[in-house]
């Protein structure tokens, strides 16, 4: 980690408005290509927000605003020309709890696919296993692809929208505390995945969890009431945090 | 308030034994206040039962009152297309029909534009406009039925008149369907009363549908947006597919309403007890059978086919209520599923 | 990015594009209607308005009348209508809510009383004419007020269910805590909390009930006369607009419009002060 990184994104003076409340406080911030780079801080301190102006998700609820700059390999996608769903399919995303769509698991993965290519029967096929077993779940539900993706338990359902993002090849994935709602060992193979991930596609990561920034992450972010506090490489971030406030956190005096 | 405090000491005065303390209230009044809640129970829950006896009371009524002519007239009254007061030969053939074709007319024309409407409040209208426009599509529903079946006879009929020649050259061209188009350009029948039907269940109709698209966890709508669908896309394959069982019966709903509407087909039906398969054709409707015949209905025969009409009005609405029902209440039991 | 990709880029953004089209299209569909009937009523329902209208009775054909005697055997018949359909409506809802709570039976109940909430009401007319003006060998006022009872019935059992449901469970405890019985904690704390919110369902079935003509036509009757006697036929607005419309006279079908309008205006009044009070309530 000590040699420079290509940065995939960087976000300049950002700044986010939920209505007249300011939520992002002038955040500055090179996300490292092909890493994955964790948000922590205490809840509410604005990690989930700004993961979700990377795909502009604020962008569906009237009211809520960003200003400044998020440039994507230089592209400012702030800019009010920036067609929202072109950026999404280059910036996939993960949520809180599984969400999968009220189809079968094979129409679950392919419906992302279908949005961008016109595949033939056999290629479709061949890239739902492709996404499946990059999300290691490919072995799980070989025999029921066309039944409920409902059915699947909760960390199979995780790994099924994991593979949904991942299906439509996207350069940057966003994880929104993908494991708050599974158990132990399904979080395990979550973060396990992550890892296998890594050298593919940028991943950014909100976790209230700093056991698992320290295990899953490159690079580490610590957020504070809108705030950003300190960003480092993780093993620098946890072992010698530069900011008093870094280090209260870290240790537990708070949050 | 007082009483009851004071019951409660004197249920713990009797527990301790101390003839010392002079109660203020006696144990009698204590049973009285527990008699009275008993009492009241009965009283609630009997009034509740009232409901289902209602039900049961109407259907047995009517089946008693139609009797005769079931008993009379045997299965064929369900396939007769008879209606011959003179004679007191009765079928309900006609009045079934008119009612059926009628109400899917209405359902035809009503479901999409309902699922627009819902679309329209619940995804697209900017917040301040949601609530003007569901208030204003809900006042459509409250406006009484009778005012409907003026407007249809006095203003619409005639705007459709005009129009049905045109259907008749083009529509009615057609193969098949056609025939549904061919026929005379009165503005009155079937067709107009399906459109008035139409327009009287959309508000019904696009509410459920509202409500139910407002169910969908915003989290699962993110995602599919997450993929980089549209908006259209979103409500086609996410929203429509989770929602779909209550969708279902939600349309089902306004069906039973079509099928039991009244006053508005009464007016622009066209009161013809004749069967004809053109929708530019007079009809005849169950409920507009009732309305126009029963009231001057004099022979114990004529009354008693009415009456088993009514019958048969009750329990296809009925059947059709309680699945919408079902459907309805399944959406709860789906959400569940989800893990949301 | 290739071509191919662009124009199937391209087509998802057109249909996007036109089927939000077609949804913001299908709302002005609604509206149209809504405005061009209310317009109607507003046009040929203000032409025929007059004092006369209040201070006459329906004329025979050919002569200048009111609607007067209508008029007063409606308030007359919703009224009464009122007087039975809400104490029972409030108490049934009672028990849903406070006795059987979360049952199997509340869940029963509560299922047949949406479903008789839809039933068509001229299907309730003949039900009321089958017990009541068999038996009694007439038409009558009571007759009809009865079909109205069991039209507003429902609506006040299921407003005053759901209104008792969202009552806070503590508040009931806190009441039952002091020893209050439990018929006087629902009367005293729990009627008192969901008040606001059972007058609007009242106020809503009223709504819906004096617009209802199907089910007068063969309970109420109607009556050319001025009366207030509730055993015989009474006159009442939505039959008399069925009449006078249907009827071939320009006299009476000016009146069945001007009638038509004072049914809508009360039917929106009604409404407005019941979303009115659903507003007010909700912030607490």
């Amino acid at each position: 980690m000590s040699e420079p990184q290509k940065t995939k994104i960087s976000v300049r003076h950002l700044d986010f408005f939920y209505g007249s409340n300011k939520a992002l406080i002038d955040i500055n911030l090179e996300i490292p290509e092909n890493q994955v780079t964790a948000f922590i801080g205490p809840s509410g301190c604005g990690k989930s927000t700004l993961l979700r102006v990377f795909n502009r998700m604020y962008s569906l609820y009237p009211g809520q605003r960003a200003t400044g700059e998020v440039l994507l390999d230089g592209e400012d996608i702030l800019a009010p020309g920036m067609d929202v769903n072109m950026l999404r399919a280059k910036i996939g995303m993960v949520f809180q709890k599984p969400t999968p769509f009220p189809m079968s698991i094979y129409d679950n993965i392919a419906f992302g696919i279908k949005l961008y290519e016109k595949l033939r029967k056999v290629e479709m096929d061949e890239r739902v296993e492709q996404a499946l077993r990059h999300a290691a779940l490919w072995e799980e539900v070989k025999d029921k692809l066309k039944t409920s993706g409902l059915g699947l338990s909760g960390g199979q359902q995780q790994r099924l929208c994991i593979a949904r993002a991942v299906a439509v090849k996207p350069e940057v994935i966003l994880l929104d505390e993908p494991t708050s709602a599974l158990d132990p060992i399904a979080t395990l193979k979550i973060e396990e995945l992550v890892s296998e991930l890594r050298n593919q596609f940028t991943i950014l990561i909100v976790t209230h969890n700093m056991q698992q920034a320290a295990r899953v992450s490159d690079y580490t972010a610590f957020m504070y009431m809108g705030e950003m506090v300190e960003f480092d490489s993780t093993h620098q971030l946890f072992t010698n945090p530069g900011k008093k406030q870094t280090e209260d956190y870290i240790t537990g005096r708070y949050g | 308030m007082d009483d009851t405090r004071d019951a409660e000491l004197e249920m713990r005065m009797v527990a301790v034994p101390s003839p010392a303390v002079p109660s203020r209230i006696s144990p009698a009044r204590s049973r009285r206040l527990h008699a009275m809640d008993r009492r009241f129970r009965w009283l609630t829950g009997g009034l509740a039962f009232l409901v289902l006896l209602l039900l049961v009371g109407v259907a047995l009524s009517l089946f008693l009152r139609g009797w005769e002519a079931f008993h009379h007239f045997g299965f064929a009254f369900f396939w007769s297309d008879a209606w011959d007061p003179v004679t007191e030969n009765f079928g309900a053939l006609v009045p079934i029909y008119g009612t059926l074709v009628s109400s899917l007319t209405a359902l035809l024309i009503a479901v999409p534009i309902s699922f627009g409407i819902a679309l329209f409040i619940s995804e697209l209208a900017p917040e301040w406009l949601r609530q003007p426009i569901g208030s204003a599509i809900e006042l459509l529903a409250g406006i009484p039925s009778i005012i409907f079946g003026m407007w249809g006879l006095f203003v619409f009929a005639p705007v459709l008149g005009s129009a049905e020649p045109w259907l008749n050259d083009h529509l009615g061209a057609l193969p098949g369907i056609g025939a549904l188009f061919r026929g005379p350009p009165m503005g009155i029948g079937m067709l107009t009363a399906g459109i008035i039907l139409a327009i009287m269940v959309i508000p019904f109709i696009s509410a459920i549908m509202r409500d139910v698209f407002l169910v969908v966890p915003a989290m699962l709508k993110e995602s599919a947006y997450g993929l980089g669908a549209t908006t259209w896309e979103v409500a086609r394959h996410v929203v429509l597919p989770y929602t779909r069982t209550a969708v279902v019966g939600g349309v089902f709903l306004g069906l039973g309403r079509a099928l039991g509407e009244t006053m508005a087909v009464t007016f622009v039906i066209g009161n013809a007890h004749d069967l004809h398969i053109s929708l530019l054709d007079a009809g005849n409707s169950i409920a507009a059978a009732l309305a126009n015949e029963f009231a001057e209905a004099f022979s114990p025969m004529y009354k008693s086919a009415l009456m088993a009409l009514g019958f048969i009005l009750f329990i296809i609405t009925f059947v059709v209520l309680v699945l919408a029902k079902l459907m309805l209440w399944r959406l709860g039991q789906g959400q569940g599923k989800v893990g949301l | 990015m290739n071509t191919a990709k662009n124009a199937r880029y391209l087509r998802r953004r057109f249909w996007n594009v036109f089927n939000l089209g077609m949804a913001m299209a299908t709302t002005l569909f609604g509206l149209f209607w809504l405005v061009w009937i209310l317009w109607t009523t507003l046009s040929y329902g203000a032409t025929a308005l007059n004092m006369e209208l209040f201070t006459g009775d329906t004329p025979a054909p050919g002569s200048i009348g009111g609607l007067r005697n209508a008029f007063v055997g409606s308030l007359l018949m919703i009224g009464v209508a009122v007087m039975i359909g809400t104490p029972v409506g409030i108490l049934a809802g009672t028990y849903l809510a406070e006795f059987a709570q979360g049952s199997r039976l509340a869940a029963v109940i509560r299922f047949f009383n949406d479903i008789l909430l839809s039933a068509p009401s001229i299907v309730i007319g003949l039900f009321i004419y089958a017990v009541v003006v068999v038996p009694m060998g007439s038409f009558s006022g009571l007759a009809g007020a009865l079909s109205l009872a069991i039209l507003l019935l429902p609506v006040v059992l299921r407003t005053t269910d759901e209104m008792l449901g969202m009552v806070p469970g503590t508040m009931r405890e806190a009441a039952l805590a002091l020893g209050a019985p439990h018929w006087k904690m629902i009367v005293q704390v729990s009627y008192r909390a969901a008040r606001s919110g059972i007058l609007t369902g009242v106020l809503l079935a009223v709504a819906r009930i004096s617009g209802e003509t199907a089910p007068l036509l063969f309970t109420a009757l109607s009556n050319q006369f001025f009366s207030t006697n509730l055993d015989k036929p009474i006159a009442n607005v939505p039959v008399v607009i069925f009449q006078f419309a249907m009827s071939p006279y320009p006299e009476w079908q000016h009146l069945a419009w001007a009638g038509a309008l004072i049914a809508a205006m009360a039917v929106l009044v009604l409404s407005l002060v019941s979303r009115f009070l659903i507003k007010d309530r909700s912030p607490r």
